[in-house]
């Protein structure tokens, strides 16, 4: 009878990996495993919608930050292409939390100023700034400040778009606010503080 | 049954049909769904992208309203895939990190709220249909079979992944919505691309590879013989139903494939009115699939407000009433 192998229950760590760094994405992604338990397989990438446009594909950003290039690492486009689709997740051998790692890059480049005029931060920034401003999000104003600053793909389509769902009443003309802003703004004010710094 | 209910920025504007549909089917569903007072936005996938601890502490802002208000239920159930997956990622996180729970619980104290770990359970709109509520109780409910319709299930990604609780069993083959059509007497066609991305924000980023992804999944459902989509999710419906022009634009195809949230096609199935459901808010029509089985659904037509009548000629100075006929 052949035998049957049997998974290791803790996936083991990669030697190599530089620890400040490590440690740093340790803080920014909750949970374990970790970035460190990557065994290249290249099951993120390929099962990636978006992989194809991207400048390194996840394994291949992975074993950038193992090897200390943080700065290629967040220079890279690849964290603002995922599309959270969580698909590199479920399928991870070694169940690292992939698109939260994506998360946590994301943010690092910004706060670290790295994502210079990308569309996808912009977009992030005008969402955030509405949230904090009103507590909720207003979909008409996010995507015409949006719009002004990276203008649309198709211009007319888009503008047939907001008409449609504008006629459909499903788009708010007014934007919602909820009753307790400044508390929220001050749960926001607080955290932010307690951000791990770069 | 009472659950404690988080709408969700979407099903407050775009995706108000999944609010009008779910209002209506509570009653038949013998459920009440208590909306939280006062909540936030989520912050979708947009504020993790750009803060950490913040996007926790938005999140469990809601948690806490949510514990607050916990009476006799403390089930908090989302209808949007995005805020479901971020209210029940941040609750999971809260409890199993001790130290990201005291540092969120910091930021909510700011802020004069506390949030304890395991007070809520979140749980999505359709897992407590499918788990709870049962396939069999809703065969009993069905008053009007959908019996011809072909209809694909479209899961999207963030109910079935990476599903924190491990509630709908399976992220790559869940099977939970197409129970849910078998039992409307509708007939789950095999859709393969039934776990695909929709592309999410992506129309704002990259049109050209988020159109590539919508056309796979509208091709896809059209090849399959498909007469409507079903979903989870507001964006994906937005997605595919909003951009659909677009995409046929730059494909240089005529797709009408309508999709509805399967929380519609339950009412429908319940005997209610189309109108009631929201059918009618979408862009692409169901109204010629509905047509196939009877089902009579009018397109939502805004309702401008007439001018008043204009007078006939040239405005011409007229003698005041108050003077009588007879000067």
């Amino acid at each position: 009878m052949p035998k049957v192998l049997q998974r290791p229950r803790r996936p083991t760590r990669t030697p190599e990996a530089p620890p400040h760094i490590i440690e740093y994405f340790r803080n920014i992604s909750p949970g374990l495993p970790q970035v460190e338990f990557c065994i290249q397989c290249g099951s993120c990438g390929g099962s990636c919608p978006t992989a194809e446009l991207m400048d390194h594909t996840p394994r291949q950003l992975f074993a950038l930050i193992r090897a200390g290039e943080l700065d290629e690492v967040l220079n890279s486009n690849t964290p603002w292409y995922c599309a959270s689709c969580y698909f590199c997740m479920v399928r991870c051998p070694q169940e690292i939390h992939i698109t939260d790692l994506m998360y946590g890059l994301k943010s690092m480049a910004a706060q670290s100023g790295h994502a210079h005029r990308n569309p996808a931060m912009d977009l992030s920034r005008i969402f955030a700034g509405f949230i904090e401003r009103y507590g909720r999000a207003y979909e008409l104003g996010i995507a015409s400040r949006h719009y002004l600053r990276h203008p649309p793909y198709n211009v007319f389509g888009t503008a047939r778009m907001g008409a449609n769902l504008l006629a459909k009443r499903r788009l708010n003309i007014k934007p919602e606010k909820i009753k307790g802003v400044s508390q929220l703004r001050k749960i926001l004010k607080r955290a932010k503080e307690l951000e791990t710094p770069l | 049954m009472k659950y404690l209910f988080y709408p969700g920025c979407s099903l407050h504007s775009t995706s108000g049909a999944y609010l009008d549909s779910l209002r209506a089917i509570e009653e038949k569903l013998a459920v009440e769904f208590e909306e939280v007072g006062d909540w936030n936005c989520c912050g979708a996938n947009e504020y993790l992208s750009l803060h950490r601890i913040p996007s926790y502490a938005l999140v469990a802002r809601n948690l806490a309203l949510a514990e607050q208000q916990v009476n006799g239920t403390r089930t908090l159930v989302a209808a949007c895939s995005a805020c479901y997956l971020n209210l029940a990622k941040t609750e999971k996180y809260m409890r199993t990190d001790r130290a990201l729970d005291a540092r969120i619980n910091d930021a909510l104290a700011a802020g004069g709220m506390h949030y304890t770990p395991g007070s809520v359970q979140v749980r999505h709109i359709l897992d407590l249909i499918y788990n709870d509520l049962g396939v069999c109780k809703l065969k009993k409910l069905v008053s009007r079979p959908l019996e011809g319709l072909k209809v694909a299930a479209y899961y999207g990604c963030m109910v079935i992944r990476p599903d924190p609780d491990k509630r709908l069993r399976d992220p790559e083959n869940p099977t939970a919505l197409e129970e849910l059509i078998q039992a409307t007497g509708a007939e789950a066609i095999d859709f393969p691309l039934r776990t695909h991305c929709c592309s999410g924000h992506m129309p704002q980023i990259d049109a050209q590879v988020s159109f590539e992804l919508i056309r796979n999944l509208v091709a896809a459902a059209v090849k399959c013989g498909a007469d409507l989509l079903v979903t989870t999710c507001p964006l994906c419906q937005l997605n595919i139903d909003a951009y659909q022009d677009q995409v046929n634009k730059e494909y240089g195809m005529d797709y009408q494939m309508p999709i509805l949230f399967f929380t519609q096609l339950l009412g429908l199935a319940f005997g209610l009115d189309a109108r009631d459901l929201g059918i009618g808010k979408e862009i692409v029509s169901a109204a010629p699939a509905l047509a196939k089985i009877g089902v009579k659904a009018e397109p939502v037509t805004p309702e401008l407000r007439k001018r008043p009548p204009k007078a006939e000629g040239l405005p011409m100075p007229a003698m005041p009433k108050a003077f009588g006929d007879d000067l």
